[in-house]
């Protein structure tokens, strides 16, 4: 093993721009020396920054560090690189389950086993995080506890999110990007429940319920207008990502704010679940 | 109507599905042209749907995703589609529910493009 890591650093040290890097990454993060296989890894991102299988390693070693929101960042990169990687959406799949949100671990789990049906390790973390959505559907409160996926490269395995917080600011925790940028708020611009980040992390929850105040009454006024029906759902897709606005129930509104590597399909299903969790909590707050 | 316009305006509505289409002002919602099919008022679709860009675009922009580069407005039976065009000028596409989305969106792109 040492030798075969001194032969890739001997091939990298001639050449910096070799692939090398990556089997040595992984090498020296099965050794967990994790900090040494960061920073080659980071120097093959110089090299290679649209290298999907690059980010799909730095998101192990993140993973492996515990900093699982940076590595949900750079799995989000490799699929933005290759949407069909299996090891981002084994690694997101990962992540999702932890987090206690099982549907979107089955995504992508299933997305992983598309891509690589071979990977028993994918086919072991499908059987467990079924069985744990099985037991969440027929026994609430979900205990997904008792058992834990594979986790991507071997990391340990980390239970899923304690019994959710249903704060305002926490209640679609569990949800893919739950805890910034999902928003509930009142047709007159008021935030109800939720977080939305803008650029450096900004806390623009406010600021954007109040530029969407009225639009309910504009959707509404030009359905009706155009003979078209209730509507449904707006979306808005711009260069750094996209915006989804629904109506889980008639008096409040829901956005969605997601990177362009997330599919308008996939918006769609993530606004419907975001959706009933609102409509649950709405109903919570009434009685 | 500047033959340019027509072209641009042609394309679009030439998809199954769409029941017209209207560049607009989007500063002030007023129609620059249009081809649209009878029965839909024209004024009134070109200044809701610069208003609900309008109303995005501040949403976007604060959001730190830049400016919508198409607004898809979905209801029961059709949906309304938006894309910028140069000059502050909107495509916009009123559609049926059974639209090719796709379609409609690479056009009317096309049709921005066309307008410079």
């Amino acid at each position: 093993m040492a030798e075969a890591l001194r032969r890739l650093q001997a091939e990298l040290a001639q050449d910096p721009a070799s692939l090398a890097f990556l089997p040595l990454a992984e090498g020296l993060r099965l050794r967990g020396d994790l900090d040494a296989a960061a920073r080659v890894v980071l120097s093959g991102l110089e090299h290679h920054p649209n290298l999907a299988d690059a980010h799909d390693m730095f998101a192990r070693i993140l993973a492996d560090a515990g900093d699982f929101e940076r590595a949900a960042d750079e799995w989000s990169m490799a699929l933005a690189v290759d949407p069909r990687h299996g090891g981002a959406h084994k690694g997101l799949g990962f992540l999702g389950y932890r987090r206690g949100d099982l549907d979107g671990a089955l995504d992508h789990l299933e997305l992983a086993l598309a891509a690589d049906p071979a990977d028993r390790s994918v086919v072991q973390a499908l059987q467990v995080v079924r069985s744990a959505a099985q037991a969440a559907a027929q026994q609430p409160p979900v205990d997904v506890g008792s058992g834990s996926p594979p986790a991507p490269g071997g990391a340990p395995a980390v239970a899923p999110a304690e019994s959710p917080d249903r704060s305002p600011a926490a209640v679609f925790a569990g949800l893919e990007g739950g805890d910034r940028g999902m928003l509930l708020l009142d047709p007159r611009g008021r935030t109800l429940a939720g977080g939305l980040r803008g650029g450096g992390g900004r806390d623009v929850a406010d600021e954007v319920a109040a530029y969407l105040a009225g639009v309910s009454q504009e959707a509404e006024r030009t359905a009706r207008l155009l003979e078209l029906g209730p509507w449904r759902w707006i979306a808005a897709e711009a260069e750094g990502g996209t915006l989804h606005l629904s109506r889980p129930v008639d008096d409040a509104l829901l956005l969605l704010v997601r990177d362009r590597s997330v599919p308008a399909g996939r918006m769609g299903i993530l606004a419907a679940r975001a959706a009933e969790v609102a409509r649950r909590w709405l109903e919570a707050q009434r009685v | 109507m500047k033959p340019g316009f027509r072209y641009a305006l042609d394309a679009i509505t030439r998809i199954r599905g769409v029941h017209g289409a209207i560049l607009v002002a989007g500063e002030d919602g007023l129609i620059v042209a249009e081809s649209l099919m009878e029965g839909i008022r024209g004024n009134a679709v070109a200044a809701l749907a610069a208003s609900l860009y309008q109303r995005f675009r501040q949403a976007t922009e604060t959001a730190g995703v830049r400016r919508p580069e198409f607004l898809h407005l979905q209801a029961e039976q059709g949906s309304l589609l938006v894309v910028p065009a140069p000059n502050d000028v909107l495509v916009v596409a009123v559609a049926a529910g059974d639209l090719n989305v796709g379609l409609a969106r690479l056009e009317m792109i096309r049709a921005a493009e066309a307008i410079t």
